[in-house]
């Protein structure tokens, strides 16, 4: 039998859910309108600022007159594609060989691989900075595409790990018995049965480099930077200009955020694939 | 051609060891089945043979040829599976080429091959579903076109029917018979089930724990079991065996005797007792009789109607010549 809920509760749980889900959306919602005003009455107190009627797109224009923001943007394109490129090429094999032909250390390897990303990344800046510079790979689009890379690939092998594994090993047995050599597997059996992991592993590992900062910032001054730096070039010392700030952050944060939107129903699958039947 | 030898192959995962060295075989055009309980290294053998996994030591000799360190796709052998392992995202059509299409067949011959294995197996209508569209029988005659098409020198089953309802298996079991006698190519076939191994085999193979217990054709097993186990595992029920005062009088220290050789009686014979199940079939009777002095109860499978009840007195008379008698060591006293 269904548990029973009655109506009260419902409405009740449904008050308290949407009050959450509008106090975490409250902040995107802030930076649109404040990126909607002028710069005088985006510093005003907040009833204020929503009530005063001079909505304007001139924040924008004055944004993109004064930065290129094609330039940071086709940056972060090819940072956020290329890492998670490269992130595959060397994951799918990797991940392959774990789970399917595992030794009794790869448990250990994946959780040191994991391990990994609980390491503060302040903590490795300087060496990373330093192989950087003697290797002329600073504020270069190659650099950064590199380290995002690194910094994801355990997330990136992890993902796919998990989605090999819940491919039946009969199925590639019988692609060997066929006479596919391990290229053939992979290509014809294994990758398009894990499409729909790949996809998701894809989606996610571009949004994380895309928004990714920390890197992104210590790296790059001006040729490389991505749209990261394009916002923070907004807070600077001469005091923050709010609407300017805030419709940098739209024009950076809008071309993932509508991606997201369209790919949610593949991210979501993807990132409980496996874990309801 | 399919002759397919086995010189002392062993296998070890890690430290255990799983089949002891063995000899075994299979000669060209032999419907072999290996048969024996959950375990028992019946499915490791068929994977060694296949290629799937690597010999701990010994020799596989294919056509005498020798292939232990063959790839699996270069031993000329076709592998159906228990769970199908059809690719999911491939149709029917391209499932059977794949084989075709990595030994990279002309497209004309692939075509004419498919049709044919499609004909053969009733799957024409479903050629260009995909495997999820398809039933298990179905899905099952899929892996075995993916099978044909590659014309091996010995096709090699993998339980291949314990995924299918019961009364499918009857029919899958008859198609896979045909199947052998219109190719006369050899098969080797693991499956735990006693009857699939009867009905099926040329000769079967009994396995317990990697060791072969014995091997002869259906018949030369029921009649002359080598040992206890052969004895218990093939017939359906299983051979009572009975030790005791009761062996002795045989001059043995196991006797055996298949509930189908037991003569039942309202009034007299060899053994008195109370029937405690009784199941009625119409076609045949199962009792599971209480005898005074035996330590287990007796299954006795009589034909037809029998008028025989729980907590019924019977009696029941061993056919004296089917009587096996089984020594201390397990092994069959001729």
């Amino acid at each position: 039998m269904a548990r029973a809920v009655s109506n009260k509760t419902k409405t009740i749980n449904t008050a308290i859910a949407g009050t959450i889900g509008f106090l975490m959306f409250f902040p995107i919602l802030w930076i649109v309108v404040l990126s909607l005003k002028t710069e005088e009455n985006a510093i005003r107190a907040p009833l204020e600022v929503l009530f005063s009627s001079d909505w304007t797109m001139e924040s924008f224009s004055t944004v993109q007159a004064r930065s290129d923001y094609f330039k940071h943007f086709s940056n972060s394109v090819i940072i956020s594609l290329g890492s998670t490129f490269l992130g595959l090429l060397i994951a799918i094999p990797a991940a392959w060989s774990m789970a399917f032909v595992p030794s009794k250390h790869t448990k250990n390897v994946l959780m040191w691989m994991l391990s990994t990303k609980m390491l503060p990344p302040v903590g490795v800046l300087v060496p990373i900075y330093l192989l950087f510079r003697d290797f002329n790979l600073l504020d270069t689009r190659v650099g950064l595409t590199i380290v995002l890379m690194l910094i994801n690939l355990p997330i990136i092998i992890w993902m796919l790990y998990t989605y090999f594994k819940e491919i039946p090993g009969e199925i590639l047995e019988a692609a060997r018995m066929d006479g596919a050599t391990l290229r053939e597997e992979v290509l014809y059996v294994l990758t398009p049965m894990a499409i729909p992991g790949m996809a998701s592993t894809i989606l996610l590992n571009i949004i994380l480099a895309w928004n990714e900062a920390f890197w992104t910032l210590n790296l790059t001054a001006a040729k490389a930077a991505p749209l990261t730096a394009f916002i923070t070039s907004y807070s600077s010392p001469e005091g923050l200009f709010y609407a300017k700030l805030s419709a940098a952050s739209v024009m950076a944060i809008a071309p993932i955020l509508i991606m997201g939107w369209f790919s949610q129903k593949q991210l979501v699958r993807g990132l409980t694939f496996g874990a309801v039947k | 051609m399919g002759r397919i030898e086995l010189k002392q192959v062993q296998k070890k995962f890690s430290d255990i060891e799983v089949i002891p060295p063995l000899d075994l075989v299979v000669e060209d055009g032999e419907f072999v089945v290996f048969v024996g309980p959950s375990g028992c290294g019946k499915s490791t053998l068929l994977r060694l043979i296949a290629g799937l996994e690597d010999t701990t030591s010994g020799n596989i000799e294919i056509d005498g040829q020798d292939a232990t360190d063959t790839p699996p796709a270069k031993r000329g052998l076709a592998m159906v599976f228990q769970s199908y392992a059809l690719y999911p995202h491939m149709s029917v059509r391209k499932n059977i080429a794949f084989p075709m299409r990595m030994a990279k067949l002309s497209q004309d011959e692939q075509t004419k091959r498919i049709n044919a294995a499609a004909a053969a197996l009733n799957l024409t209508d479903y050629l260009d579903r995909k495997p999820g569209q398809l039933s298990g029988g179905q899905r099952q005659r899929v892996a075995i076109g993916r099978a044909i098409v590659r014309e091996p020198a010995a096709f090699l089953f993998d339980e291949p029917l314990s995924n299918l309802d019961a009364a499918l298996r009857v029919g899958m079991r008859m198609e896979i018979s045909e199947l052998h006698k219109k190719l006369d190519t050899t098969m080797i076939y693991v499956t735990h089930d006693q009857v699939e191994a009867m009905t099926m085999a040329d000769k079967i193979v009994v396995l317990q724990a990697g060791v072969i217990e014995q091997v002869g054709s259906p018949l030369e097993l029921y009649r002359t079991p080598r040992n206890k186990f052969v004895a218990g595992f093939i017939g359906s029920p299983k051979m009572n065996l009975i030790e005791g005062s009761e062996a002795q009088r045989f001059d043995a220290h196991t006797i055996g005797i298949r509930p189908e050789h037991l003569l039942v009686s309202k009034e007299s014979g060899e053994w008195k007792g109370t029937v405690g199940v009784s199941e009625h079939l119409g076609s045949d009777t199962f009792l599971h009789v209480t005898v005074d002095g035996f330590a287990e109860p007796i299954t006795v499978r009589a034909s037809g109607e029998v008028d025989a009840y729980f907590g019924d007195t019977i009696y029941l008379t061993p056919n004296p010549d089917l009587i096996h008698k089984f020594g201390a060591d397990g092994l069959r006293i001729s």
